[in-house]
């Protein structure tokens, strides 16, 4: 339980090794606040996704799921994407509804950020490995958290690097995107190296 | 005819989706690992490119602007399905390496974005050839980002043995870092400062200049 949950903090983080959520991960991180706000509703989000496409899938979907009410050869499985795509954006909308009124300044400074998250390959990828891994219920409780605050740890590490990097004296072809990527490689590398750790 | 056929060559290095525009670079990174894997995915990301552009654009007098994200989500994720299902039946074991990121094609920026900023707003066959063009710069990137990872990574290209490596006798030692994640995003990044350097017209101005040191005496 404990390892799942540091596997998806570190070494098997979702930006940083599974490359999900990359595109949003370069656009989103030239000031820290805002990636720091992004990051928190990754954070939600992804908690409470993920758990609720586990029950979806394994109640509704799965092959044998509809065998109590005797239709046992019943196999919608084919129909995970829509499905939690569907979950996913009806979440997304809740929780701006929800946070338009009980916490109006988060809301503010989040704005648009908030419902492109639908389209964030991180939340959907979560729900998908989700399926592929088998995780049961608490299991995918502890992964949506834990993959959530991981790609919040990675985007938030990243912008506080390229706050530093725009003082700095960069090849002219390596401005911007390129170096970039370049950080985004190593600061990978750092992360792969937490694999070694066992509890 | 010409003006039509820069749809089609535009996002080949002008405006590379991947390079210039970054768009779909999560599945570009993901799958590069073998030449193979990424082929596969070339193909099924251009062609669900190409069926959604059409499709968009040929509905896209019909569809209400308030609800045009969900319209397009539906229609991208059905033919995303379709694809994997293909897959899973002519391709098991390549669908297996790829595990999750066919699915993942449903979010990726590049087929939404495409839908949105162009699909939507021209006639079927203009919106086909930037579907393509697209689809083409980002499979082009793939390409050589998994021909480069899975040959100094084994050694060998779509699996025949080039150099042989030094464990079956040979002199090539592997690059393990290849087969890593983190090559990708090095190897990426080294493609962008060599494409600004070639075609300085792509290169981003720092929002903070720097003064040179001479230039302040």
């Amino acid at each position: 339980m404990t390892e799942l949950l540091i596997a998806s903090i570190f070494h098997q983080n979702m930006a940083l090794t599974s490359f999900l959520g990359i595109c949003t991960f370069l656009a989103v991180s030239e000031r820290i606040e805002t990636a720091f706000g992004l990051g928190l509703a990754i954070i939600v989000v992804q908690s409470i996704t993920v758990p609720i496409n586990n029950l979806i899938f394994n109640g509704v979907l799965l092959e044998g799921a509809w065998g109590w009410m005797g239709l046992p050869d019943v196999d919608l499985s084919y129909l995970k994407l829509i499905t939690f795509i569907g979950v996913i954006a009806a979440m997304v909308q809740i929780l701006e509804i929800f946070l338009d009124r009980f916490a109006p300044s988060l809301y503010r400074a989040l704005g648009i950020f908030l419902p492109l998250i639908t389209v964030n390959c991180a939340v959907l990828g979560g729900s998908l490995f989700m399926v592929e891994r088998q995780y049961d219920f608490t299991e995918s409780v502890a992964y949506g958290f834990g993959s959530g605050a991981g790609w919040a740890l990675a985007i938030v590490a990243f912008a506080a690097i390229r706050e530093r990097l725009r003082y700095s004296d960069i090849p002219q072809g390596l401005q911007g995107l390129g170096s970039a990527f370049l950080v985004t490689g190593l600061m990978s590398l750092a992360f792969t190296a937490f694999g070694r750790i066992g509890l | 005819m010409t003006a039509k056929l820069t749809y089609l060559t535009a996002p080949l290095i002008d405006k590379n989706p991947i390079t210039l525009q970054i768009l779909g670079i999560c599945s570009a990174l993901a799958v590069t690992t073998s030449l193979a894997t990424a082929l596969v995915m070339s193909a099924a990301l251009t062609s669900v490119l190409c069926l959604s552009s059409a499709t968009i654009s040929l509905i896209r007098n019909h569809i209400p602007s308030v609800i045009r994200l969900i319209v397009q989500i539906v229609i991208i994720a059905s033919l995303v399905v379709v694809i994997d299902e293909i897959l899973q039946a002519y391709a098991f074991g390549i669908s297996r390496q790829l595990s999750v990121f066919v699915g993942l094609i449903v979010t990726n920026c590049l087929v939404m974005g495409r839908a949105e900023a162009f699909a939507m707003r021209n006639p079927v066959w203009p919106s086909v050839l930037d579907a393509l063009g697209n689809g083409l710069g980002y499979s082009l990137i793939l390409i050589l980002v998994g021909t480069i990872r899975e040959f100094f990574g084994t050694g060998a290209i779509l699996g025949y043995t080039i150099l042989v490596p030094r464990s079956e006798g040979g002199w090539f030692e592997p690059l393990g870092l290849m087969q890593l994640a983190p090559s990708a995003f090095f190897i990426i990044g080294a493609l962008i400062w060599a494409i600004r350097t070639r075609w300085t017209s792509q290169v981003e101005t720092p929002k903070l200049a720097l003064l040179k040191a001479e230039a302040q005496r």
